[in-house]
């Protein structure tokens, strides 16, 4: 394609991508701008030139919102590494522990896992069927238990059985409801005061599917319990995801991990290139 | 949140527009900017929302002010009515076969809520028309699935159908529905596995299951919160299986849920019911009216026209 053809409908089609993809409206209108300036600035003429300069700058963009940060998973350098996750219903809570846990697990690091999600049905269940498949153990508590009793259960056997790495599953709860919030961040509490650094990482798991309210979920999950990092699932489907642009704009929040499927393998460390260009890569493919 | 100006802008937007017997093009273009901006933030999709706006246009445009209010609102009044309208105007209620069984079939991406809303469904039943429902267990691939729809399934005292997680789920349905037959259960509800639109192996299944059930209800359960993407997974799943209604969930959540929008706008199909919140007892019936305030974001000038 020639520049001409490129100019004139790409900045207009790349909008309605981005929109597309679940970045936002005001976010998508504010990037596209800055990238017919880029485009211009480093008179890129060909399809591929313009492809690569949108995706160096998206980068640059996204990473401009997090210098000198540490993309990795924090481990604690001497006793248990705590790991809480926290999301709304559904997302993948469980299922990324599941995979996480046999990726450490593979890693050679001695892992636990705690069921402090009590509420819903089967949950436990869930979340011990992966410990089999595993071969990591599980600390449950009654059904309808205190889930915060689950969570000081596992800590303290963390730290008495030396294991190296404990995930903590809680229940899905709405980022509205301020009683659920009250008890997940309770539940933080009681993992800082039994290990002065833990949780060495707060990661919320964010729904790739999901539009314009996870901000509003990064918001209020972050106000609570001082989330670390997120890890977007279901990239497989056809969802972008396009929304933690805009999380990383306003709160600083990175991607950590993506989830790209329901079985154990099917999860990756996030690569933000390979990330924007999944938001327009449609675009480019229509106008090859 | 990001739109709560929406309101001052469109109440600034009006003070600068005259009072005037008539819509006029100005009027159009200042406000229908808002209401785009709104419905895009809300998640409606912008395929849909560029047809509403047009749609909109056409009435709106030179329509009659009426009395009391002025054309910024004429022009909110036809958008919240349009918006209603396109999504159904009125409740629709489940479909019900001549003779029993019933059998619903959930469908959907993984993590919507099918579990939790076939438990919420056969309750209603139960309590409003006295059904003897049963569960069929046809989800073998999500860990402690089974153990989930049981657990439902005692809470509210409803049987479960169900041969493990070795069996083919096809196969598990034929067997249910042979059950359900012989002990007369009047409404059978399937479970199934969430799974992505796109998936052709396991859309393959569903429509086995379909065919095989022949469902007088195939219920796709979407999130509330699901952003853009909604119209291609709702297009999706009724290309491949002929929805027969949607049932929208975690509407207890703060989204706008612009997704009903979308979805009907590309289905066609009826939103028959709507989650809000995890109990069994958390299901409503559908009102479009209210979702349209909800996408629009605009209560107090939605109340403010309706006075009028
Ligand atoms: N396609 C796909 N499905 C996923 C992915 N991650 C999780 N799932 C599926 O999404 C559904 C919900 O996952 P869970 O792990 O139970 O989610 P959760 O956040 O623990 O849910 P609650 O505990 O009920 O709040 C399951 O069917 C998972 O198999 C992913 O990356 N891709
Ligand atoms: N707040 C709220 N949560 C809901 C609602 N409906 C379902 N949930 C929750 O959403 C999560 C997923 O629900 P499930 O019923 O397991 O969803 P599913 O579609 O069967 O999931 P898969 O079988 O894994 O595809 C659970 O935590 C439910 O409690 C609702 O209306 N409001
Ligand atoms: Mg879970
Ligand atoms: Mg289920």
């Amino acid at each position: 394609a020639n520049f001409r053809r490129v100019d004139e409908d790409f900045f207009d089609n790349l909008e309605e991508a981005l929109i597309e993809s679940d970045v936002g409206f005001e976010m998508a209108v504010s990037l596209s701008d800055q990238l017919r300036e880029e485009v211009k600035l480093q008179n890129a003429k060909s399809q591929q030139e313009v492809t690569n300069v949108i995706i160096e700058k998206l980068v640059d963009i996204y990473e401009q919102q997090g210098k000198n940060e540490d993309n990795h998973i924090h481990l604690a350098a001497t006793g248990p590494t705590v790991l809480l996750f926290v999301g709304v219903n559904g997302v993948g809570k469980t299922t990324t522990i599941g995979k996480m846990a046999a990726m450490y697990q593979r890693h050679g690091k001695k892992v636990l896992l705690a069921a402090a999600d009590t509420f819903r049905a089967g949950a436990t269940e869930q979340l011990q069927v992966w410990g089999k498949r595993d071969h990591v153990k599980v600390v449950t508590g009654p059904d309808q238990g205190d889930p915060a009793a689950v969570v000081f259960d596992a800590v303290k056997q963390a730290k008495d059985e030396n294991y190296d790495v404990l995930f903590v599953d809680t229940a899905g709860r709405l980022q509205n409801k301020v009683n659920l919030m009250n008890e997940l961040a309770k539940m933080k509490r009681i993992i800082s005061r039994e290990i002065e650094t833990a949780p060495h990482e707060v990661l919320l798991v964010l729904d790739a599917t999901t539009g314009q309210n996870a901000l509003t979920q990064a918001k209020l999950f972050k106000e609570s319990t001082d989330v670390t990092g997120i890890v977007l699932t279901k990239l497989d489907g056809t969802a972008r995801g396009g929304i933690v642009l805009a999380i990383r704009n306003e709160l600083h929040l990175p991607v950590k991990l993506v989830g790209l499927g329901e079985q154990v393998d099917d999860l990756q460390a996030f690569d933000a290139s390979e990330f924007v260009y999944g938001l327009f890569k449609d675009l480019v493919k229509t106008n090859d | 949140m990001a739109f709560e100006g929406l309101t001052e802008r469109l109440q600034n937007a009006m003070t600068k527009l005259r009072r005037k017997p008539t819509v006029s093009e100005a009027d159009l273009r200042e406000t229908m900017r808002e209401i785009r901006l709104a419905l895009l933030e809300a998640d409606v999709n912008f395929k849909v929302v560029k047809d509403f706006v047009k749609q909109v246009r056409e009435r709106a445009s030179g329509a009659e002010v009426l009395k009391g209010l002025n054309p910024a609102q004429q022009i909110v009044k036809i958008v919240n009515e349009e918006l209603t309208s396109t999504m159904g105007t009125e409740a629709v209620a489940l479909n019900k076969s001549d003779k029993i069984p019933t059998v619903i079939m959930m469908a959907g991406l993984q993590g919507a809520g099918k579990t939790t809303t076939a438990g919420k469904l056969a309750l209603k039943l139960k309590n409003e028309e006295n059904a003897r429902p049963m569960f069929i267990a046809a989800d073998v691939y999500r860990p402690a699935a089974i153990d989930q729809l049981e657990q439902v399934a005692k809470s509210i005292d409803v049987p479960v159908f169900q041969l493990g997680t070795d069996v083919d789920p096809v196969e598990i349905v034929r067997q249910g529905m042979q059950q359900a037959r012989d002990q007369h259960n009047d409404y059978v509800i399937i479970d199934t596995a969430g799974r992505l639109q796109i998936d052709e192996k396991l859309m393959g299944e569903l429509v086995n299951i379909a065919d095989l059930a022949k469902p007088d209800e195939i219920l796709l359960v979407v999130d509330a919160m699901t952003g853009q993407n909604a119209v291609e997974t709702a297009q999706g799943f009724n290309d491949q299986l002929e929805l027969t209604g949607v049932i929208l969930t975690k509407l207890d959540g703060d989204t706008r849920g612009g997704a009903a929008l979308s979805i009907r706008a590309v289905t066609g199909k009826p939103i028959k019911f709507v989650g809000q919140g995890e109990k069994m007892t958390d299901l409503d019936v559908f009102h479009p009216d209210r979702m349209a305030s909800r996408i629009l974001g605009m209560g107090d000038m939605l109340t403010l026209i309706e006075k009028a």
